[in-house]
């Protein structure tokens, strides 16, 4: 043992200081890389501690002087957008409110949706399916005025039920997608054993696969929750001025509020903004990216 | 419990069928009537006055127009290659059984987690020349230096496709590390027996392997290409002038602010059909596929 280890070492020790230089590169490259993709995050949050005075001094990268909070408090209460001044949190609230119905609806249709195509097949189910996929790439530019019109018609162009059904629809493709490629994977002896036990339609929904779609639903869960919350087209036209979307309200503030601008509450109401949607990503770990691969299977 | 088949059967149907209408109804029947009025003289209101191609004859001689297009097509290139390189490079160096791995995937992507409008307006004050980066580089000494893409005709469109880039090339990173970790491991001990680089390696071994996650991430970046809006309507509102417009923010415009439907949807259905071309390979290969293995 020891004679090989001295024998060796000679030899070794080359390599190793190439295996370290190697190293040393590979960390380099992943710790610059790191620094460009937390930049933004880093000047949005000091930006928002500052003062404005501070703010004008001109170094965007320089820590606070001293943390400042006043810009999140009126971010989130007064700041104003053109005409009202009520802050972020009117949006925020109004996301709540679409995200919570909406993502209850959306999931529950896709996984419905999912399992009649996985479990009771209809004539016609294949192009179901296809326009379902279809509709997953069809740009929004080229269904929205019909849509408004159609909305319009009912009654719901608007509205909180209009913005709830909105995102149902444009769920639709993703949800069942995922469902459908989630069911076709368990046994299908289950879902006869079932039925064999006299479970009907939805017996067999409700008491055997819902509890079995625990890993798939925690994957819809943070698709429909980041995608809601994200979104801004659809509130932007669909929601009305009732219901205006947190994204909405905060591209308002920013972007076409009158007078000088205070960009320390413009930045303390972007971290607002994208507070849910990065507690759901560190919450959620390897489930978000278990989510991008299943939304990436549509691709 | 009579007839549980009969009566599942049909209570299977009856619940897919409010689906069905609505499939048919918005994915197919709202596509049908935008193609339609964009054949129409179609102004404030719809109507059904057949014009013919008139609308895309103008569609084509609006500068605005062209404009859009052009910056779909300078977006598009650069930001799918962009994020396609930068991902894939992330992807490898994460490979290489670092320390603290978990950190850097997550820190490559949480932009992914973050709405356009957040991406936009962060990138939009980092770059703004009166207090961002340039004042900061002027600050510290260097009084003459100059970055100001993102109020300059020539090249605001540029930092909408730096932004963009930040914010997708985690995804592309986190499909490609999943194709990496599904590499035959004999693959690289073959590989290391012949002595071959590790560089070539990858450049004519693994990216052959890795094909098709490419080509998933090529279709999914391309289509967030032909839907762009939130991003550059927060972060340059179209502008300076209409330098950073882009043919989903002209659709919009002329839909909601400037009453112009026939004009709209004409727009409107050149983006689908750009869609429909840019899925074209896809729906082949797949086909293909399909038809060799069955």
């Amino acid at each position: 043992m020891t004679m090989t280890q001295s024998t060796s070492t000679p030899s070794l020790k080359k390599p190793r200081t190439i295996i370290s230089k190697e190293r040393i590169a590979i960390y380099l490259f992943l710790i610059i890389c790191s620094l460009f993709f937390l930049l933004p995050l880093y000047i949005v949050l000091i930006t928002s501690l500052k003062t404005m005075p501070e703010i004008r001094m001109g170094n965007i990268m320089s820590w606070p002087e001293t943390w400042n909070t006043d810009a999140w408090v009126k971010a989130w209460s007064t700041a104003c957008t053109g005409l009202q001044c009520e802050g972020v949190s009117v949006g925020f609230w109004n996301s709540i409110k679409i995200l919570i119905p909406s993502l209850f609806v959306s999931i529950l249709s896709g996984a419905i949706c999912g399992y009649v195509l996985s479990y009771w097949r209809f004539k016609g189910a294949e192009l179901f399916f296809g326009i379902i996929l279809f509709g997953a790439f069809i740009p929004y530019q080229a269904l929205i005025y019909p849509m408004i019109k159609i909305f319009a018609t009912f009654g719901l162009y608007g509205t909180l039920p209009g913005i709830i059904l909105v995102h149902t629809i444009f769920g639709l493709p993703i949800m069942t997608l995922i469902f459908r490629n989630y069911y076709s994977t368990l046994p299908s002896e289950i879902f006869k054993a079932a039925r064999v036990d006299g479970a009907g339609f939805f017996g067999v929904f409700f008491h055997v696969l819902l509890p079995m779609s625990t890993p798939i639903l925690i994957v819809a869960v943070i698709l429909q929750v980041t995608g809601i919350w994200n979104d801004f087209l659809l509130g932007l036209i669909f929601g009305g001025r009732e219901n205006m979307p947190m994204t909405v309200q905060l591209n308002n503030i920013v972007n076409t509020a009158r007078g000088a601008k205070e960009y320390n509450v413009n930045m303390a109401a972007t971290f607002l903004t994208a507070m849910v949607p990065l507690l759901v990503y560190f919450f959620s770990g390897r489930w978000f990216v278990r989510g991008i691969a299943a939304g990436a299977v549509k691709g | 419990m009579k007839y549980p088949l009969i009566s599942s059967r049909l209570a299977a149907r009856l619940t897919i069928l409010p689906f069905v209408v609505i499939a048919l109804t918005i994915f197919v029947g709202c596509v049908l009537w935008s193609v339609q009025l964009s054949f129409t003289s179609s102004k404030l209101l719809p109507n059904s006055d057949f014009v013919g191609l008139d609308q895309y004859i103008r569609l084509f001689n609006t500068t605005r127009w062209i404009v859009s297009l052009k910056n779909m097509v300078i977006f598009g290139v650069l930001f799918t290659s962009g994020s396609l390189i930068l991902g894939f490079l992330l992807a490898v160096f994460i490979d290489q059984k670092v320390r603290a791995e978990s950190f850097f995937r997550t820190v490559f992507l949480y932009p992914h987690a973050l709405s356009f409008v957040v991406t936009g307006l962060a990138w939009q004050w980092f770059l703004n020349p009166a207090l961002g980066l340039q004042e900061m580089v002027r600050v510290a000494g260097w009084e003459s230096f100059t970055f100001d893409w993102l109020v300059n005709r020539d090249f605001a469109i540029y930092t909408v496709v730096f932004a963009a880039i930040w914010q997708a090339s985690g995804l592309v990173m986190a499909l490609m590390l999943a194709g990496l970790r599904g590499v035959d491991p004999e693959i690289w001990k073959a590989t290391k027996i012949d002595g071959v680089p590790t560089w070539r390696v990858y450049l004519h071994v693994i990216i052959p392997i890795l094909g098709p996650v490419i080509f998933t991430s090529v279709i999914l970046l391309s289509l967030s290409v032909v839907k762009g809006y939130d991003i550059v309507v927060a972060m340059t509102g179209g502008g300076p002038g209409i330098a950073t417009e882009v043919p989903a923010k002209f659709v919009l415009d002329h839909l909601l602010q400037r009453a112009n439907i026939g004009l709209a949807m004409a727009g409107a259905t050149v983006m689908l059909l750009t869609v429909i071309a840019a899925l074209a390979p896809w729906l082949y290969v797949k086909h293909v596929k399909k038809g060799a293995n069955g």
